[in-house]
């Protein structure tokens, strides 16, 4: 039975379509990348997941609950389940990076701070940042933010890792620390990860499946290797990375022709 | 005409809007203020609450004593002046206790407040909007209104009626600062004409106002911040908005107390 599991998912803003009847299942311990270019909706289907807002039509089932239908008790419930480490960090810049961490183990459980503290250490320890939790975030680099962000995200051991762009701004070495880092997490705490990313090496790297999206609706679900044997021309074009043609060349020159043609109007 | 017509209409619709949210907003504010609360509450809220009463009120208190002393003076020299001619110099005692407990020093204080921390708390909710640490605090199953607004509404409810206070001192003295160099009357008889010029109902009608104004400062200025959409620009935008509505609030619901308490004193 699939813990996450989106049916006919409709979002609109203002009258625009963003997601367009989308299906997607996400198996227990397994890493799903979701693909897909600047615009494709794949923020908002995070969003969605993560309750912050209401879809138009569809649910989205989270561990058999319906988060689009459920009681606030209920999505309170689900929430306590599920990680999430978003793309600036987020991280709470009035606490330090230890207090970001210890924030949810102090407020929603009863264990005894020195518990706590040791709690906070290890997930720090985890993303290899056990020596910098009395630092502020503003003085962190933004790769270290990010694994602060993941250490935040682990620290109710939750079932579900959504991570936002984790590779988003990074250098590739760091980048590439940041893969490792999940593919450690999902060995170690047979996690479940939910991965947005656009960085193609970092999905292949990480991904036991991908979900390419285009458009508001899913290309191709599958393996890595299914996705690259995908003959669909929009998950071959991301993979070659080829552009659009954007510039229509006759167009324009028709443009111009008409412009100087047409001195007066102009003038 | 029908151009006209449409303008008001989306006028009048986005000004329903603004109400609307503040309503919710304040009733949502006062459902989880008990968490606020010390000994029956969240400690971290507690503690968030005092910070702020430290901010609002504290911080305040040099600033706004000189603006009571500045407007003291100019309140006493502005009624010397003219009743000095009709040989009922001591008419200013009255006109500054009265005229700073009722009136001047809630007003004073609020302006005050506004401008300091109306707009620090759009500021910081704003940031914290466009940093998506509110969504950060979604997830992690706390109520952004709850976590951000609570604290610091008791915060504003408890320290402006206090800077009131101190603003109704500093204005009443400068008031005998000023018979005391014009009359020599000295100081300690001055207070005592004070005191028996004021009456209570002038003190709890100032306090009241001061209530009223320490809702407004609060609720108007985490709107504004709640309403960030978008990036930092928004944030610069919405900490003025928060500024100019919530003074312009201030001097309105001034007016109608005034006006409430005027015909109750009537009678």
């Amino acid at each position: 039975m699939p813990i996450i599991s989106v049916r006919d998912l409709v979002v609109e803003y203002d009258g625009r379509r963003v997601l367009d009847g989308l299906n997607l299942d996400i198996q227990p311990r397994e890493v799903m990348v979701l693909l897909g270019g600047s615009g494709s909706g794949k923020s908002t289907l995070l969003r969605q997941i993560l309750g912050l807002e209401q879809p138009k039509s569809g649910s989205i089932s989270i561990k058999g609950t319906d988060i689009t239908r459920c009681s606030h008790a209920d999505l309170t419930k689900v929430r306590r389940s599920i990680g999430v480490a978003f793309q600036s960090g987020a991280l709470f810049n009035s606490l330090s990076v230890e207090d970001n961490v210890a924030l949810t183990l102090r407020e929603h459980t009863a264990l005894a701070p020195s518990i706590i503290e040791l709690i906070v250490w290890m997930k720090l320890a985890v993303v290899g940042l056990a020596d910098f939790g009395k630092l502020q975030p503003r003085e962190l680099s933004g790769g270290m933010k990010k694994r602060a962000a993941v250490a935040r995200a682990l620290a109710l051991d939750p079932e579900i890792l959504v991570l936002d762009e984790p590779s988003a701004g990074l250098d590739p070495i760091v980048a590439a620390e940041l893969d490792e880092l999940i593919v450690f997490l999902k060995e170690t705490f047979q996690i479940t990860a939910l991965v947005v990313t656009h960085e193609l090496p970092s999905a292949f790297r990480i991904a036991d499946r991908i979900a390419m999206l285009f458009n508001g609706r899913l290309l191709a679900v599958g393996t890595k290797d299914e996705i690259l044997a995908s003959q669909h021309p929009r998950v071959k074009q991301f993979l070659n990375r080829a552009p659009d043609n954007q510039v229509h060349a006759p167009a324009v020159a028709a443009y111009f022709e008409q412009y100087v043609r047409n001195p007066e109007a102009n003038s | 005409m029908a151009n006209l017509l449409e303008i008001a209409g989306r006028e009048t619709l986005s000004q329903l809007d603004y109400v609307g949210s503040l309503h919710t907003q304040l009733w949502a504010t006062l459902r989880g203020m008990r968490t606020a609360l010390p000994l029956v509450g969240n400690r971290y809220r507690w503690r968030a609450a005092v910070r702020q009463m430290l901010e609002i009120g504290v911080d305040a208190l040099p600033m706004v004593a000189l603006l009571a002393v500045c407007s003291g003076f100019i309140l006493a020299m502005q009624g010397a002046s003219e009743l000095r001619r009709f040989g009922a110099l001591h008419y200013v005692i009255d006109l500054v206790a009265v005229g700073f407990t009722r009136e001047l020093g809630p007003l004073l204080t609020a302006i005050a407040v506004s401008g300091r921390s109306g707009s620090a708390f759009a500021a910081e909710i704003g940031t914290m909007r466009v940093t998506e640490e509110i969504d950060a605090l979604r997830v992690m199953a706390f109520e952004p209104v709850e976590f951000v607004l609570a604290p610091k509404f008791l915060a504003a409810l408890v320290a402006v009626p206090c800077l009131g206070i101190v603003s109704n001192f500093f204005g009443i003295l400068a008031g005998g600062l000023f018979m005391f160099f014009s009359t020599h009357l000295s100081l300690p008889l001055y207070f005592r004409y004070v005191l028996s010029s004021i009456e209570l109902r002038d003190v709890s009608a100032g306090l009241i106002k001061s209530l009223a104004f320490a809702v407004i400062i609060a609720q108007v200025g985490c709107l504004e911040g709640f309403r960030v959409r978008g990036g930092p620009e928004a944030v610069g935008r919405s900490t003025t908005t928060a500024v100019v509505r919530s003074t312009f609030l201030v001097i309105v619901a001034d007016a109608v107390f005034t006006t409430i308490f005027y015909f109750v004193g009537k009678t």
